[in-house]
């Protein structure tokens, strides 16, 4: 023992000690973290609000997360619901309103591992779609939680496309019913949240038919649990659909209806209704269902998407400057991993993505903010362009980001792949945001689709929203660049993005209209330039998100060393693009063989620069170790010691394995035959 | 069903294929080779000892257990049958536990091996035979806490002690805990452990010692041993990864493994003859590796592909029914490439292996010759189908949208099972680095007027360039993107221009400054991606080379589509490198793109039929979305009942929980 005494990083204390290799790190930062954070979370007021959130929930042990790894499915379960209910209490407690400045940091605070979040779209979904008297009948029911809520769309053979739901609703004029009935086992509803175990009511998409007619898909509200004793209601088979990749805590269900009966006001008939004698009646603008989906999409990209990579982030860099490995040179200490080429080339680009999709999500926001104005006005002029956004930045920033998370979890080698890393359960999670939500190829399509009309209009000189007016101005341009230094100027890299989106746009929208005059059917052609609609949709979202992260440092001005260091990020940002890209800038030869060396030189010097201040860069996300939930990513970077003592907490280490006394001990006294 | 389907092709006849090249596809692919014994996937499969419940439901706890029986009662079964070649076991043992990973795994493939090789005759008697019927069951604990791939770096001390004649071992620093060995947690009662060797005051550098941990007996940990379980990981959830940390545990001199270097009674240090042999035992793990990406796909695609002749959904035309979602060109678009891949990474493996053991005899005859460049070849191989195997199973599981998510599709099972390999048996990019450490080196060969042979021979064209005022890039026209072998060129100018600009920009970097160490790190990002084009390179000549041994006409035309596949889509996704280079033209790069489409298109017929090929069983393909028989949707249903949360009609929590929060509310 006297050895470990003397150590270094010897057992015992060091816990709550800083770790020398990570503090120097902090001691050379060209910028104050401080203030990066607050200019990150939109002011200094909204950084204390949300610290007082997190404080206050994390301070509580029932909300505590140090445990999950260690959890099974059911225990993962029990605790969501034990925390929802417990939330409740709390916001009482602290005075924290739906509508308060708190509300959107709790779920931050959670890290999502709660229940009842279905609840919530439940109550949304009767809101937007319902009468004012369903409102009135069903909203303080939920809201006072005498029924729990879900929302029951997706069907096991069905998903993103819902004229293709097989659940039918057939109105009955004798009884004033409606009869709710799953007809064959792919129509059976699967996946909804809270709906396996805890939901007493849910949401039903499902094909109404009135005299024998069909009149497409509508929603019904149907209680599926008893109030009194929670079991399933006649008619009614329900479920958890079983273990998944993530979302332990969650009991995705499955449902099947048997000639279920519900009266003909649980018809959400906002916008549709079946009167008494069975006339269909459709009134008002159906529109607005598209600005609900836009609306999700908008708020997953926050909380689901960046905040999980930022936490990523996170946790990798400031292990790879806590674990030292091999040398740099012969005679000195081991190296930090991070001073390696190759692992900045991993995870710096991510982190300068963690900052480019902050400020997107600003963007969207705005963008968002805009239309909703407008709506409430009946003005949907905003809307075509807020979909197509929303659907192509969905797409584009789940997909970087869940291989960014990859690349994290991999970048910290074989620790990494240690639940107590934190890495694996923010893989998993994320990971699902490339389905949910919209499964992002097909998104990308519909943002193809209105890049391919916005397209032929600005070339017919008809009005385009301002963000696509860029695809009128089809130039065959050379990139002026004259020596690596100019790739650090904004606008040579963004004209770059430009004339490159611009391309893939019109060469695709070029190629469909050939097929067409050639011949082919309309939706072949489709069909046949799908592969380059994608890439034309990514395209136009990283062109805005470059073009975006630029505006942003050019509103800076007035917080120089923040600027100074947000600059190189953007820049980062968009070289990484072009050099992982660089058929797509090459391809007609508007960048040549010898710029596109300039890019990667100017690139690589960038990854040594921003280096620098990799750490601070992620210290300003201002996470909590409770909220990072890892071992490797503590803001003390005592890594090993936490690694050790939280490995010796995990229940295999704590009683004798039955699997000893059963199977082990016969193997090693020679008495397999008695197996 | 699958389960009617037999391993043994000639036994049963295989369900008809449109151009009916089942049978000649299935022999062709190296798959688990037909030994001698009975049809041993169905012997195992069949064998009611090897059952248990869907593994998706059980604890990490209860699947330790289920592993530590089934391969109990596999060391039996070996035995009884009278299995001993390694290769055997090993397919044996991936039939017992479905390819996944299990505690003895580490007793069987490295502690036996290790004895075998580096014990002396008397160290063999003492613990050969123990191990062998498994009174004493072993692990090799090498890697640290604080310590991976850079070995030189390890901590842990074993510092001899003349006066008793024993080794003192010790775990000086936190950093040093022997953290990961498989089996080392619960299950092992002796280790292997690397230790620096301190004698007569001074460190001679890493040696292996044969350390007890656990009691005979009692299997209780012995006084000076703290050993567990290093607790839940992404996957592996039946191995015991296990943590040991010794203060002052002293072992007799007898125990250091003694066939090469020694330490004699008085604290002497003899020291080893030069051995380069242990790249032997490298080269043949991961040629393994190489072989288990391609599989890992396989199975991946299996699954993805035939769910999406099950799925359909939405219109592709206005009033038709919903279409299998296999009939859209963004679906073909991500799953043929990675079919196409994985046979090529089928026959790459081939290739490796048959190397191997070509040259492992010349080895044992003293012949090292080979080894070098087999050596750098197969560490980049090893990243560069690793990395592109584990980023093909999530599309795979993507593609299958939600229900990809569900572990009843079984393809996060397999993604947490095969993504360690990235890391693990060497970090991939410290491997692409050390084939970038040999191609560097054959480049200044090549400039200093030698030449080379093997796979970088190509390299000698480029100082026959450098005397004609010509670039490499007046070749561009005569690439035929029709022709494969005219692609494997396409490919070699690509390596060649690749590997010269990172060996010159290490050359101005080393001008530049006076480290070495710091000029490689400086062009690291450059090394790395010449080490992959290398890879990418070698990868589509094997693939175009085997086509010309096939001779089953209906299986070259469409082992043909597949490769032109391969080759282009590579092209395809990184056009960069060959328009910058000028081997090939923008209308050339506008065709690979149309012929890439062109050849989903001609290949989608066959798509089902190229992974049933592949042959997997129903049971070791564990997943309900990539049945044999399709029926999907009915067994969902009937897996998800058996679901945990299930088990109750109503929930515990409702009554903990819910309840009361709505009495009180």
């Amino acid at each position: 023992m006297a050895l470990l005494e003397t150590s270094k990083s010897s057992l015992g204390s060091v816990l709550g000690s800083m770790n020398p290799d990570l503090a120097s790190e902090r001691q050379t930062a060209s910028f104050s973290v401080e203030k990066l954070t607050a200019w990150l979370d939109g002011g200094v007021e909204h950084t204390l609000i949300r610290r007082a959130v997190v404080e206050a929930i994390e301070s509580d042990p029932i909300f505590s997360r140090e445990n999950q790894y260690f959890q099974t499915q059911n225990e993962r379960y029990e605790a969501a619901v034990r925390k929802a209910v417990h939330l409740q209490k709390k916001m009482h407690e602290m005075g924290w309103t739906e509508n308060g400045p708190e509300f959107k940091y709790i779920y931050r605070a959670l890290s999502g591992d709660v229940a009842f979040l279905l609840h919530r779209v439940f109550m949304r979904s009767i809101s937007v779609l319902g009468s004012d008297k369903q409102i009135s009948k069903w909203i303080p029911l939920a809201t006072q939680y005498r029924l729990i809520g879900s929302y029951a769309q997706t069907e096991l053979g069905h998903g993103t496309y819902l004229q293709g739901l097989e659940t039918t609703a057939v109105f009955d004029t004798t009884t004033q019913e409606f009869i709710l009935n799953t007809p064959k086992i792919s129509a059976m509803k699967w996946w909804p949240g809270d709906m396996g175990r805890s939901a007493t009511h849910t949401v039903v998409f499902a094909q109404l038919y009135v005299h024998g007619k069909c009149y497409g898909v509508h929603p019904f509200i149907v209680q599926i649990r008893s109030l009194q004793d929670h079991s399933l209601c006649p008619g009614i088979i329900a479920g958890d659909i079983g273990p998944k990749m993530s979302f332990e805590h969650i009991d995705n269900g499955y449902l099947m209806l048997q000639n279920v009966r519900i009266p003909r006001e649980n018809m959400l008939n906002k916008f549709c209704e079946v009167q008494p004698d069975g006339t269909y009646v459709r009134q008002g603008s159906q529109k607005i269902n598209y600005f609900t989906m836009t609306t999700v999409r908008i708020s997953l990209i926050a909380d689901e998407v960046i905040i999980p990579l930022m936490k990523a982030c996170t946790i990798a860099i400031r292990y790879s400057v806590v674990r030292r490995q091999s040398k740099l040179k012969p005679g000195e200490e081991e190296a930090k991993i991070l001073d390696y080429q190759t692992q900045q080339e991993k995870l710096l680009p991510p982190l300068a993505a963690a900052y480019a999709f902050h400020f997107i999500n600003d963007y969207l926001q705005e963008l968002f903010n805009k239309a909703y104005s407008e709506i409430q006005n009946k003005n949907f002029d905003t809307l075509p362009e807020l979909h197509a956004f929303s659907s192509g930045f969905k797409a584009l920033v789940t997909q970087y980001c869940t291989s960014a998370v990859d690349i994290c979890l991999r970048a910290c080698g074989g620790h990494g792949y240690s639940l107590l890393s934190g890495l694996p359960s923010l893989y998993t999670k994320i990971v699902a945001s490339c389905i949910y939500e919209g499964e992002n190829t097909i998104l990308l399509l519909q943002t193809a689709r209105f890049l391919v009309k916005c397209f032929k209009a600005a070339n017919t000189g008809q009005p385009v929203p301002p963000s696509v007016t860029y695809l009128a101005a089809v130039k065959p341009e050379k990139c002026p660049a004259k020596n690596k230094l100019d790739f650090l100027c904004p606008d040579i890299y963004t004209k770059a993005y430009q004339h490159m989106a611009v391309r893939l746009v019109s060469s695709t929208a070029a190629k469909l209209q050939d097929l067409v005059q050639s011949g082919v059917k309309k939706h072949d052609a489709w069909n046949q330039c799908t592969v380059q609609l994608t890439q034309a949709a990514k395209a136009h979202c990283h062109y805005i998100t470059v073009k975006n992260f630029v505006e942003t440092v050019e509103k800076l001005e007035t917080k120089a060393g923040i600027q100074k260091i947000m600059k190189h990020l953007c820049d980062l940002f968009a070289l990484h693009g072009i050099f992982s890209n660089a058929g797509l800038f090459l391809h007609d030869g508007y960048i040549s063989g010898a710029q596109m060396d300039m890019v990667t030189a100017s690139y690589l010097d960038l990854l040594a620069v921003v280096r620098k201040d990799a750490v601070p860069l992620v210290d300003a996300f201002d996470f909590t170790d409770k909220s990072l939930n890892s071992a490797l990513g503590s803001y003390d970077g005592q890594v090993y010691q936490r690694l050790y003592e939280w490995a010796q907490k995990s229940p295999t280490n704590k009683q004798m394995s039955p699997a000893y006394e059963r199977y082990l001990k016969p193997l090693l006294h020679n008495t397999l035959s008695k197996l | 069903m699958g389960q009617s389907r037999s391993r043994v092709v000639s036994l049963v006849p295989p369900p008809p294929h449109p151009r009916g090249f089942g049978v000649a596809l299935v022999e062709l692919c190296p798959l688990p080779p037909r030994f001698h014994l009975p049809p041993e996937e169905a012997l195992v499969i069949n064998d009611p000892d090897f059952q248990h419940e869907d593994l998706n439901f059980l604890s990490r706890s209860q699947r330790y257990e289920q592993a530590i029986r089934k391969s109990s009662l596999m060391v039996m079964k070996l035995r009884e049958y009278g299995i001993a070649d390694p290769e055997e076991i090993y397919w044996f043992k991936s039939f017992v536990h479905r390819g996944r990973p299990e505690p003895l795994d580490l007793h069987l493939g490295m502690f036996l091996p290790t004895l075998l090789t580096q014990a002396t005759p008397e160290q063999q008697d003492r613990f050969f035979m123990p191990a062998w019927n498994l009174e004493i069951i072993g692990t090799y604990a090498q890697t640290e806490m604080g310590h991976g791939t850079h070995l030189r770096g390890l901590e842990t001390t074993a510092t001899y002690d003349p006066a008793t004649q024993e080794f003192i071992l010790n775990s000086p620093t936190v950093t040093s805990i022997k953290w990961w060995p498989g089996g080392l947690g619960k299950t092992s009662n002796h280790a292997i452990v690397l230790a620096q060797l301190y004698t007569q005051g001074q460190c001679k550098g890493l040696h292996a010692f044969i350390v007890p941990i656990r009691q005979l007996g009692t299997h209780e940990p012995l006084p000076g041993i703290t050993v567990g379980d290093i607790g839940p990981k992404f996957g592996y959830d039946e191995m015991d990864n296990g943590y040991l940390k010794m203060d002052n545990f002293r072992i007799p001199r007898e125990n250091m493994l003694m066939k090469y270097a020694q330490v004699e009674p008085d604290g002497t240090y003899v020291k080893p003859l030069s051995d380069k042999l242990t790249y032997g035992t490298m080269v043949f793990i991961r040629s393994l590796i190489v072989g288990d990406s391609a599989r890992s796909l396989s199975r991946a695609c299996t699954i993805a592909i035939r769910y999406s002749a099950v799925r359909h959904q939405s219109e592709l035309k206005a009033g038709e029914p919903e279409p299998q979602i296999l009939d859209y060109q963004t679906q073909q678009y991500k799953l043929f490439p990675l079919l196409a891949t994985a046979y090529a990474f089928h026959f790459v493996g081939a290739y490796i292996k048959d190397t191997y053991h070509r040259i492992s005899g010349d080895i044992n005859e003293g012949d090292l010759s080979e080894l070098p460049e087999l050596h750098a070849l197969t560490a980049g191989l090893k990243a560069f189908t690793s990395w592109t195997a584990n980023a093909g199973i999530e599309e795979c599981r993507m593609a299958c949208g939600g229900h990809g998510y569900s572990r009843c599709s079984g393809i996060p099972d397999i993604y947490v099972t095969f993504t360690p390999s990235c890391t693990y048996e060497g970090e991939n990019t410290v491997m692409m680095l050390q084939t970038a450490r040999f191609l560097v080196k054959s480049y200044t060969q090549v400039s200093s007027g030698q030449r080379v042979a093997g796979m970088v021979s190509y390299l000698n064209d480029l100082s026959r360039q450098r005397i004609q005022p010509q670039h490499v890039a007046a070749r561009a026209v005569t690439v035929r993107i029709n022709d494969p072998v005219s692609l494997v060129e396409a490919y070699k100018a690509r390596a060649a221009r690749l590997v010269e600009a990172a060996a010159k920009n290490l050359q101005a970097e080393l001008n530049h400054r006076k480290s070495k160490e710091d000029a490689w790190n400086r062009t690291s990002v450059d090394l790395v991606r010449a080490s992959e084009a290398h890879c990418h390179y070698v990868i589509v000549k094997l693939f175009t080379a085997k086509l010309s041994e096939i001779s089953n006409a209906a299986v070259r035309a469409v082992l043909t589509e597949l490769c032109l596949l391969y080759a282009l889509y590579g092209i395809s996704k990184n056009t960069g490198d060959f328009l910058q280079a000028g081997i090939l033209t923008d209308t050339q790069i506008t065709q690979v793109n149309q012929r890439v489409k062109e050849l989903l298109a001609i290949i989608r017929p066959n798509a089902v039929a190229l992974v049933d090929s592949f042959d997997f069983h129903d049971v070791h393909l564990g997943s309900v979305l990539g049945r044999y028989d399709g029926n999907v949707y009915e067994n969902m249903f009937e897996w998800a009942k058996k679901s945990p949360l299930n088990k109750t009609e109503v929930h515990e929590s409702f009554h903990k929980h819910l309840k009361p929060m709505q009495a009180k509310l």
